[in-house]
């Protein structure tokens, strides 16, 4: 089923990361990529994995739901890692036959670069599991509010993620419901060759792009009668506060990220 | 009569495997003899819309057998696609399934897929139309300039198009007003009378199913829990009411009337009740 795709998927909670400033958050997850990206030794990744080793365990967020969102990437790390092995030469060779060789560095290279995505998307991951998609652009609105004054329309910009957030596992339904409508009436999907299987989707995409003008017409009409007139003078219900708690993890976070700098100077 | 449609412990759960898992139909079995008219009530989430998916073998059994006209549905892929055309099934609000640029060309739709000739395909068409009260002028016009109540006719024009022996129907006359709540099911079952079809409506107006049906099965957490004529069915009103069904108004009525101490029998059409009443009366003047 179409439904099941994670796609930036929330799991409500009341852990400590759920807790944190959605600001904080974002920072640190800037924060821990681009340490991650300084980090150059086994010793440094080795922190960094505990890192978000610990923070996983506090957000108390199933392993389960990370392994199934890194589903879809096997076949990305899987090609990163085989174009490492054999494109890297230097270090004692392994393995040689015909035109390729294995060396000791490319299979290091390949085995850091695979653990650098994978931590790089757990930690994207534990943000948009912990952080419900209005705390998230509340956040992004916050932080990038300075751009204001280069006229960026800031508020504009994060109402619309917001809104295409919020819809989009309602098209997602609604392509369901209208693909089983369709093969109702005997479209058949799964033969024919490429021209026909591409005519095949306009019973599709044509009721969906009408409901989808028709949801946007309703929303905006909404939006008008509870008078939404933009971000100007706009005043919110929850207001975003840090507590001692994000000074806590911000404190974390510049240790970390100092910690793997002063690592590196010392080549480790 | 041999059956024309047979389900044998049908049990579906959705996105097995994953911690959505839900079972949405649980061992339901029955069969469908042709030419009947059958009502399926039930609770919201109850699983009607799952079990109607099977029926044509859109949904796929977790569990469980679907036979038409004895043969197991998905023992063939043919078979498969068979069972998409005997069987129609009409979607509730089944107006936004629509997609051409005239209602004519939509209701084509159905019978182009079946492969029909083009004579065929405009017999059918015409047809359908005049079943479901479409006008000719209406055939030449855009589907999006219609009203809600006349696309869902030209929706359920496009199923009847296939002409399927099995016409399912899930909640047809959904926010219609009353009129054309009346004209859709009068419609529905002329189909059925003048192709001897078989008709499964699912609906939640007791009204109608009582009036219109000869046989009801009641959904409940995923199971069938009853199966009969309207009589069987309405004479468990009491455990109807529990499931957080609805009755019909003079079944209601009587059961109140029931225990304020009156000896009447359980009723839900107007003939029963004009009857019971008499021979209330009757009773009265021998005591
Ligand atoms: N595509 C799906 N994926 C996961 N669960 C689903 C899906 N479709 C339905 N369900 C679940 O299965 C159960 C039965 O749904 P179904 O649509 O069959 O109910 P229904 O009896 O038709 O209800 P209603 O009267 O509201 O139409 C519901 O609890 C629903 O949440
Ligand atoms: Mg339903």
């Amino acid at each position: 089923m179409l439904k099941d795709i994670t796609l930036g998927q929330f799991f409500p909670g009341k852990s400590i990361i759920h807790r944190l400033d959605p600001r904080t958050k974002l920072v640190l997850l800037v924060v821990y990529i681009v340490a991650l990206f300084m980090a150059v030794s086994w010793i440094s990744y080795g922190v960094m994995f505990v890192f978000l080793t610990v923070s996983i365990t506090l957000s108390r967020v199933r392993l389960k739901a990370f392994i199934k969102g890194l589903k879809p990437l096997v076949f990305i790390l899987f090609f990163t890692a085989i174009l490492n092995i054999f494109f890297t030469t230097g270090g004692t060779v392994l393995v040689s036959f015909w035109k390729i060789t294995i060396t000791s560095d490319g299979l290091i290279r390949a085995f850091f670069m695979l653990i650098r995505i994978l931590m790089l998307v757990t930690g994207t991951f534990l943000l948009t599991y912990t952080t419900s998609p209005i705390a998230l652009t509340d956040g992004l609105e916050s932080l990038l509010s300075p751009l204001k004054k280069i006229r960026l329309p800031v508020h504009e910009l994060s109402m619309m993620m917001c809104i295409a957030l919020r819809f989009i596992p309602t098209l997602i339904e609604e392509t369901d419901k209208i693909m089983s409508a369709q093969k109702a009436r005997g479209v058949d999907f799964e033969s024919g060759n490429l021209m026909h299987r591409v005519r095949a989707l306009i019973p599709i995409l044509v009721p969906l792009f009408i409901s989808a003008f028709r949801r946007a017409d309703e929303l905006a009409t909404a939006m008008e009668c509870r008078c939404y007139h933009g971000g100007d003078g706009r005043t919110k219900m929850k207001l975003l506060r840090y507590k001692f708690l994000d000074i806590k993890a911000y404190g974390i976070g510049v240790i970390l990220l100092a910690g793997v700098i002063v690592l590196r100077r010392f080549g480790l | 009569m041999a059956p024309i449609l047979q389900v044998k412990n049908l049990s579906h759960i959705y996105s097995i495997g994953t911690p959505f898992e839900h079972r949405a139909l649980d061992e339901v079995s029955f069969s469908v003899e042709p030419g009947e008219f059958i009502g399926v009530i039930g609770h919201t989430g109850s699983g009607k819309s799952t079990l109607m998916q099977h029926l044509n073998g859109l949904l796929k059994p977790t569990s469980g057998q679907i036979y038409l006209d004895g043969k197991d549905i998905w023992s063939d892929k043919k078979l498969t696609r068979q069972a998409r055309f005997r069987v129609g099934l009409v979607f509730q609000y089944p107006e936004y399934q629509l997609f051409e640029e005239s209602v004519y060309k939509d209701i084509a739709f159905g019978p182009k897929n079946m492969g029909l000739s083009a004579d065929e395909i405009d017999r059918r068409v015409r047809e359908a139309a005049d079943f479901v009260g479409v006008t000719e002028e209406q055939l030449e016009a855009s589907p999006f300039d219609l009203s809600g109540g006349q696309k869902r006719r030209v929706a359920i024009a496009g199923v009847i198009a296939m002409e399927p022996e099995v016409l399912i129907l899930d909640e047809p006359t959904a926010g219609l007003d009353p009129a054309g709540r009346e004209d859709i099911l009068r419609n529905i079952d002329r189909y059925r009378k003048e192709k001897n079809a078989t008709i499964m409506m699912v609906s939640h107006s007791m009204n109608d199913v009582a009036r219109l049906t000869q046989r009801l099965m009641v959904m409940s957490n995923a199971k069938l829990v009853m199966d009969g004529t309207p009589q069987e069915v309405f004479n468990h009103a009491l455990e109807l009411l529990e499931m957080g069904l609805d009755i019909p108004e003079l079944t209601r009525i009587f059961l109140e009337l029931k225990k304020l101490g009156l000896d009447v029998a359980p009723v839900y059409t107007m003939d029963q009740a004009v009857e019971a009443l008499v021979k209330l009366r009757g009773g009265n003047s021998h005591a």
